[in-house]
């Protein structure tokens, strides 16, 4: 049977990295139907249409959709799995949001942050703060999973699937959207990024995270930060890297002043290069990262900076 | 109004997880145990709403072994009113999964007839992410999670919510099940006067079967591994040598 994936659409734009490292774990459970839903969803259907390896876009609009309330969607995706075995989402914030709730109404469990696909039934996913990874079997009927896009290569372009439109249910009207609060940046996003330099408690604050800033702007990379830069407000909570932050695996990860908590690791170890920049030689990031230099970052940034 | 906390007991954020060597699951026999960190700042929440005069009591409910006693017993010595302790299990290994802990949840719920359930984002064991958002489902109630700020006001609450591109703000109609996230306070910790009053604080013990619940796992877990290691690095001696390595032995820039 076929595979019910939600895309990621945000204000009517396809988030087309997410949706289609997705599209790439979960090809191998059978047919792909791509269902994008918001208050305008077409463009984001005709782009979810080119990714290889789609069958087919399914496409609802209607204004209930818009701001990825869960209680709207979760009622969408439960209408629409009569025909499914499997309901997928990329594991965003929005999917966190709305597939345990569409889950909970169809009476089955939810398989989150899955990172391996073994069979139909058999997952592996990241416990733990990734220190153990388990292989789970599901003895439901329909399988609702989120895929942790970190571990999948983007599924490519040039796939002219078919599309065609849902009739939207009728709105729950529990809950209203009231307001985003969005900066808006034309740095690369972080969880698709090449490269991503972080700034952790060491930066010491707001001001001097604009460090982190400038080498990232040099290097064309994405910002992260550590819970703690979070917490003390040097950086913004979306940008906060780890075990209950985002999780990303760039080509190369850059992280000054951070220790290397677990719950930090949880969120990049999979890196394909680490570099760690820490005055403190006994610093666990150490432990993980294959360049690391032992160095105020107050000296060795402005120096990186001027020689790059 | 009533507010239900659920709380559950997990290994403590500062432990590093061994695997067992048989692949069965992670060792969780003598490690320190503690309320999930998420937990305790949903206590918080509520508990700061008693205060405010916006609540009448606080119930802590927790699911789980017999030994999560000690976690409500925390839970009432932050402030918490009374406990309610589901034990759905006599093996620390064996855990609910969130389906289950959401229909006891529901079950409680319905006995109680709580106006709000404040919950975790994630339990930071298993990092599932799902019970509040499952419990609210089954209720049919509205749901607002990773919350950073909460204003209740009559028969809504507006919460600000940490999301991937910032933060966005809803309304949802009470009653509603609101899940908090990191940012929304700074829990306290309990005093010693409070820890001692604490221990006459009413605590329940119920069954599953007292409810009506079936908690027989959906999942199997066929095995659990270590996580494949990373190779050790080299600790470089300067920014140039950094670049070098950067640029013609990784060739990542
Ligand atoms: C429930 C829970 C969830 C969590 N989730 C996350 C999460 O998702 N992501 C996350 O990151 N954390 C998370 N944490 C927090 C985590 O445990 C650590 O507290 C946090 O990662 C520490 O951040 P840090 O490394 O920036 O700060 P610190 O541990 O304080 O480290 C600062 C580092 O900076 C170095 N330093 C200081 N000054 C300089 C200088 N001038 N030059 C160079 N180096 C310098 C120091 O040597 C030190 O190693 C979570 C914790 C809990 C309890
Ligand atoms: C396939 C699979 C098999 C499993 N088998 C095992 C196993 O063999 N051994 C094992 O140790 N674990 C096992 N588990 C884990 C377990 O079944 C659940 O995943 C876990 O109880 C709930 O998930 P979570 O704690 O990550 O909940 P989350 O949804 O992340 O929790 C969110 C919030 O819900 C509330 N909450 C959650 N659970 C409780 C509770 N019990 N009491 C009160 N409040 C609660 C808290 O407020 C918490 O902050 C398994 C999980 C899966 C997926």
């Amino acid at each position: 049977m076929a595979v019910l994936l939600l895309a990621e659409v945000d204000n009517g734009e396809l988030n087309l990295d997410a949706t289609a490292k997705a599209v790439t774990a979960v090809k191998p459970l059978g047919d792909v139907h791509v269902l994008c839903a918001g208050a305008k969803a077409a463009a984001a259907g005709e782009t979810a249409a080119t990714i290889d390896g789609v069958a087919k876009v399914l496409v609802a609009e209607d204004a209930q959709y818009g701001h990825r309330l869960a209680e709207p969607t979760a009622k969408l995706l439960v209408d629409l799995a009569g025909d499914y075995d499997h309901i997928a989402a990329p594991a965003t914030t929005d999917a966190k949001n709305i597939l345990p709730r569409a889950a909970a109404l169809l009476d089955v469990m939810i398989l989150t942050d899955v990172s391996g696909v073994i069979d139909a039934d058999t997952f592996e996913r990241p416990i733990y703060a990734g220190n153990a990874v388990q292989t789970v079997k599901s003895r439901d009927s329909k399988k609702v999973l989120s895929i942790r896009t970190s571990t999948f290569d983007a599924a490519g372009t040039g796939n002219s699937a078919p599309v065609e439109t849902v009739t939207p249910a009728e709105a729950p009207g529990l809950s209203e959207w009231v307001e985003d609060h969005v900066a808006e940046s034309d740095r690369p996003d972080l969880t698709s990024a090449g490269i991503v330099v972080s700034g952790g408690r060491g930066v010491g604050s707001e001001e001097d995270f604009k460090l982190i800033e400038n080498l990232a702007d040099k290097l064309g990379a994405a910002i992260g930060a550590s819970r703690a830069a979070v917490d003390s407000g040097y950086a913004p909570n979306d940008w906060q890297v780890g075990q209950t932050g985002k999780v990303v695996a760039p080509d190369l990860y850059i992280a000054c002043g951070i220790s290397g908590a677990i719950q930090h690791l949880a969120g990049m170890k999979d890196s394909k290069v680490i570099v760690a920049i820490n005055k403190d030689e006994e610093a666990p990031i150490f432990q993980v990262a294959d360049y690391g230099l032992v160095a105020d970052l107050f000296d060795a940034i402005p120096e990186l900076n001027e020689k790059l | 109004m009533k507010v239900l906390v659920p709380v559950k007991r997990v290994i403590d954020y500062n432990v590093k997880v061994r695997v067992k060597g048989d692949g069965s699951g992670v060792d969780l026999a003598n490690v320190k145990m503690s309320m999930n960190p998420f937990d305790e700042i949903a206590c918080e929440a509520a508990i700061r709403m008693k205060e405010s005069g916006a609540v009448e009591e606080v119930i802590a409910v927790s699911i789980g072994v017999k030994q999560a006693q000690e976690t409500l017993r925390t839970a009432l010595a932050m402030g918490c009113d009374r406990a309610i302790l589901i034990v759905a299990t006599d093996d620390v290994h064996t855990d609910i999964e969130p389906l289950a802990v959401a229909k006891l949840l529901k079950a409680v719920v319905d006995a109680e007839e709580p106006g709000l359930v404040i919950c975790g984002k994630q339990a930071i064991d298993n990092d599932m992410n799902a019970t509040g958002q499952m419990l609210s489902a089954l209720l049919g109630w509205s749901q607002a999670t990773f919350a950073s700020k909460i204003d209740i006001d009559g028969d809504h609450a507006t919460v600000k919510r940490e999301v991937d591109g910032g933060m966005q703000s809803i309304k949802v109609k009470m009653p509603a099940v609101i899940s908090v996230d990191l940012r929304l306070n700074e829990p306290r910790y309990a005093s010693l006067p409070n820890i001692m009053k604490a221990k006459k604080k009413p605590l329940d013990e119920k069954t599953p079967e007292d409810y009506g619940v079936d908690v027989s796992p959906r999942l199997e877990v066929v095995k659990t591994a270590e996580p494949p290691e990373r190779d050790a690095g080299i600790i470089v001696k300067s920014v140039d040598e950094l670049l070098d390595k950067l640029k013609n032995e990784a060739g990542v820039i």
